[in-house]
């Protein structure tokens, strides 16, 4: 009564048998080979566009990253707004979702999309409902990995 | 120059293909896989691997968002340098505040512009 019941009853089996038959198969070779020729294609985009701020606004190769990434989430601002991006998204899976362009279609869908509530409590509010998670695991790891780089370095002089 | 163009294809498709694999093979939805990238990149910056990646492989390491955490760790471990303990709270945002300005100052630009569609 008290702990749950783990052993299978031939119709839980039979369950589980139906469940894996009409399980949707994911076709990972052709999802792979999308999302490599989707994802090497805005990695090389966004190369072209850090060339062009080395060349034109004396970036060095090291700080070209940065309006590199902020021109990125600028187009994919507009991919999203014309609801390009998440057609892709459909077609690319993380293809389009982990380059820095989805870490934007995130933040700037979540905000066109509760426009409706408001722009404090709609906009403000639920901007990071789907990012904040990237923010908050990327900086408490970030936090700690520091923290223990630091302390070794200290200690091991 | 071209060769740039090409590696910077290859790592960067690479890295959307082990977020694929990721997803495909462990079941994992999107976002938990996006915080997987993103811890991972944190923790190379801290073992001193991500930052010949980005050296090698330029804009195909640095748009994955494992770079968000590599530079997230990256500005951390500067202000460190200099002030100690204290520098790892006051330089995380210090090198990747692009991302998120960006993110928030388009999202917001965004919504104004634009109504949410379906």
């Amino acid at each position: 009564m008290f702990v749950a019941q783990k052993e299978k009853t031939p119709e839980k089996l039979v369950l589980k048998q139906l469940e894996k038959k009409h399980e949707l198969k994911r076709p990972i070779l052709r999802n792979c080979i999308v999302s490599f020729l989707v994802g090497g294609t805005i990695c090389a985009l966004g190369q072209a566009i850090s060339f062009f701020y080395i060349y034109f606004f004396d970036f060095t190769e090291q700080t070209s990253g940065n309006p590199t990434v902020a021109t990125l989430i600028f187009i994919s601002m507009l991919l999203t707004g014309f609801g390009v991006y998440d057609r892709i998204g459909q077609f690319a899976g993380a293809g389009s979702a982990v380059p820095v362009t989805g870490f934007g279609n995130a933040v700037i869908s979540a905000a066109i999309e509760h426009k409706t509530e408001g722009f404090v409590q709609g906009v403000g509010g639920n901007m990071f409902k789907m990012a904040g998670s990237v923010i908050l695991f990327g900086v408490f790891a970030a936090f700690v990995v520091a923290i223990i780089h630091t302390v070794i370095g200290m200690i091991g002089g | 120059m071209l060769a740039m163009f090409f590696w910077s294809f290859i790592v960067g498709g690479l890295i959307c293909v082990i977020g694929q694999l990721i997803m495909d093979i462990g079941k994992i939805p999107a976002g938990h896989m996006l915080t997987i990238l993103v811890v991972v990149g944190a923790i190379l910056d801290g073992l001193g691997l991500y930052e010949p990646l980005l050296d090698f492989a330029g804009a195909g390491a640095s748009v994955p968002i494992t770079s968000f955490g590599n530079s997230l760790t990256h500005g951390a471990l500067q202000e460190a340098e200099k002030h100690g303990l204290i520098g790892v709270i006051t330089g995380m945002f210090e090198v990747t505040s692009s991302g998120v300005s960006a993110a928030i100052i388009f999202a917001f630009i965004g919504a104004l512009i634009f109504r949410s569609r379906g």
